[in-house]
């Protein structure tokens, strides 16, 4: 359990970490929070020969608000996205699913953009970058360039990325204000990666739905977005969830069944779970909090 | 030199010098070399604890800048730039223990004692965040870390009375200081 030898290279600029990386090549690996390459290291399910660690980088810490977007660096960790109250005031969705993303300590130091970019698909925010339409902003020898998130992923742990890129930082597309999202997952131990999850980003106009998605997390191979527009749009905000919804949602997740849960489980999951959220999202009186939607759900 | 014959890159030795409980501590280690080995090894400081080595026991946590991380996920490296404090730095002395300690042998929040590090350091860091949290919310303090002997019903016992004794020795502190006030030889602060 312990990792095989590497060359630290510790770059002080964006430049310098992607010159390194076009040295090395497919033997480079970038380490960001460390939170899943040093267990992939340790377990020597990869050897790279060099390591370009981005923590010294400046300027990558940053999360700015804009009226369009959240834009968060790469050196962004989990928890201080979590704690920015400009960005959960901007888009609640990010504390929302934040709360979910493994212990304290592991957000701590794992990174937001490093989750994306890591790209397994029981990770929260790559289903919620998926989800709000975002960007990814890469750059490489050539020089930079943005990556629509729904073109990034392309199976678990596999994505669009050039070996000798960057991802510099995401952008989060801000929903329209009046837009009211929940997340919620289901796992084993508060903390642990989820069996299911869902976020849902709903729009309610004179009471009445006009458009409604959900992406989900560990049921479906790359983080993909479900249109519930079509079943759900002209349905009263108040009256219970319809049986369309939950049928919806169990014809399009594709889960894996292992030894926590079966296929068949975790597609009841995702179903009850997508229910739940859209009741959440569309409850009459909009929370104080903006997280206050947050929950952490078990479902029996 | 001769030539390689092997994939195998050569080993990077690097001169660490980590702030560990307050003191900056110098020695030579493999670029490679994970926190929780750099600090039980090379340091000597074997009260950070590993089980797992990938994340998920908690076992190994310390205190960088203050905040719980995973020793077994960071090279020593990259602690450099950091204030890194392990179980030592919290308490070290049977006479003097720390708030979480005190409340852990009150409680009976240990056993056989393997995890007991890595809960005090995730405890001692949630109460400056949370200082009076509900059973509920002690239960979810410490979700992260595992138990081999399974204590959490003492160990969330353990996180409600570290709040109370903490607070308690705030007031104490706090009518300390007045005391010494009035004491010209300043000595009424000590608390053993
Ligand atoms: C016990 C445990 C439980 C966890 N539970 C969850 C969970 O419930 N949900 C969840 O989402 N995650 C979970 N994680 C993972 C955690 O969220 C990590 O923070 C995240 O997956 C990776 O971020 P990182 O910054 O640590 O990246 P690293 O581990 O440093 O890197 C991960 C991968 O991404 C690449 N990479 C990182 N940053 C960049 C960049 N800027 N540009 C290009 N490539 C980059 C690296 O080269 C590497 O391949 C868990 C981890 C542990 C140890
Ligand atoms: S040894 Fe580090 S978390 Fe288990
Ligand atoms: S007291 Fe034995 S592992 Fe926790």
């Amino acid at each position: 359990m312990k990792p095989g030898p590497f060359v630290h290279h510790a770059p002080t600029t964006v430049d310098e970490a992607v010159a390194v990386l076009g040295e090395v090549g497919h033997d480079g690996k970038v380490l960001a929070g460390g939170q899943s390459l040093i267990p992939v290291l340790s377990m020597r399910l990869a050897t790279p020969g060099h390591l370009v660690d981005i923590n010294g980088v400046a300027g990558l810490d940053a999360v700015h608000v804009t009226d369009t977007a959240v834009r968060i660096g790469a050196l962004v960790r989990h928890a201080g996205l979590e704690q920015h109250d400009e960005a959960a005031t901007a888009l609640p969705l990010l504390r929302q699913a934040l709360r979910n993303v493994a212990h304290p300590a592991i957000r701590n130091r794992g990174t937001t953009v490093g989750s994306i970019a890591h790209a397994d698909p029981a990770g929260e925010m790559p289903s919620v970058l998926v989800l709000t339409d975002g960007v990814l902003e890469a750059v490489g020898p050539g020089g930079r360039r943005e990556i629509a998130a729904t073109d990034f992923f392309l199976g678990p742990l596999e994505t669009t990325l050039a070996e000798d890129e960057l991802v510099e930082a995401v952008r989060f597309t801000r929903f329209a204000p009046a837009t009211r999202t929940a997340f919620l997952e289901s796992s084993r131990r508060h903390g642990d990666y989820a069996l299911a999850g869902v976020a849902v980003a709903v729009d309610v106009a004179d009471g009445v739905v006009v458009g409604a998605r959900a992406g989900f997390v560990s049921v479906t191979p790359v983080p993909s977005v479900l249109d519930l527009t079509p079943v759900l749009g002209g349905w009263d905000a108040g009256a219970p969830v319809p049986d369309e919804v939950t049928d919806a949602v169990r014809e399009f997740v594709d889960p894996e069944g292992d030894i926590h849960a079966t296929a068949d489980y975790r597609r009841m999951l995702a179903a009850e779970l997508t229910r739940r959220a859209l009741a959440t999202a569309t409850q009459p009186t909009p929370a104080a909090d903006p997280a206050s939607t947050t929950a952490h759900e078990s479902v029996a | 030199m001769s030539e390689q014959t092997t994939d195998t890159p050569p080993e990077q030795l690097l001169r660490i010098s980590l702030r560990v409980n307050g003191v900056t501590r110098t020695a030579s280690a493999p670029a490679r070399r994970l926190l929780s080995d750099f600090l039980r090894h090379d340091l000597g400081l074997t009260g950070t604890h590993v089980g797992c080595e990938h994340g998920v026991c908690g076992a190994c946590t310390v205190l960088v800048d203050g905040q719980p991380v995973r020793a077994c996920l960071m090279f020593a490296v990259s602690a450099q730039r950091h204030e890194v404090t392990t179980i030592e730095g919290i308490g070290n002395d049977p006479e003097n223990l720390s708030p979480v300690q005190q409340a852990f042998t009150e409680c009976h929040a240990l056993q056989c004692g393997f995890c007991t590090p890595g809960f005090v350091t995730t405890i001692t860091a949630y109460l400056e965040d949370n200082p009076d949290p509900t059973p509920e919310q002690a239960r979810e303090a410490i979700s992260g870390n595992l138990c081999r002997c399974t204590g959490y019903q003492n160990i969330v016992s353990a996180v409600c009375r570290a709040a109370e004794i903490r607070r308690d020795r705030s007031d104490r502190t706090e009518i300390d200081q007045l005391v010494d006030l009035g004491t010209p030889d300043g000595e009424g602060g000590s608390r053993a």
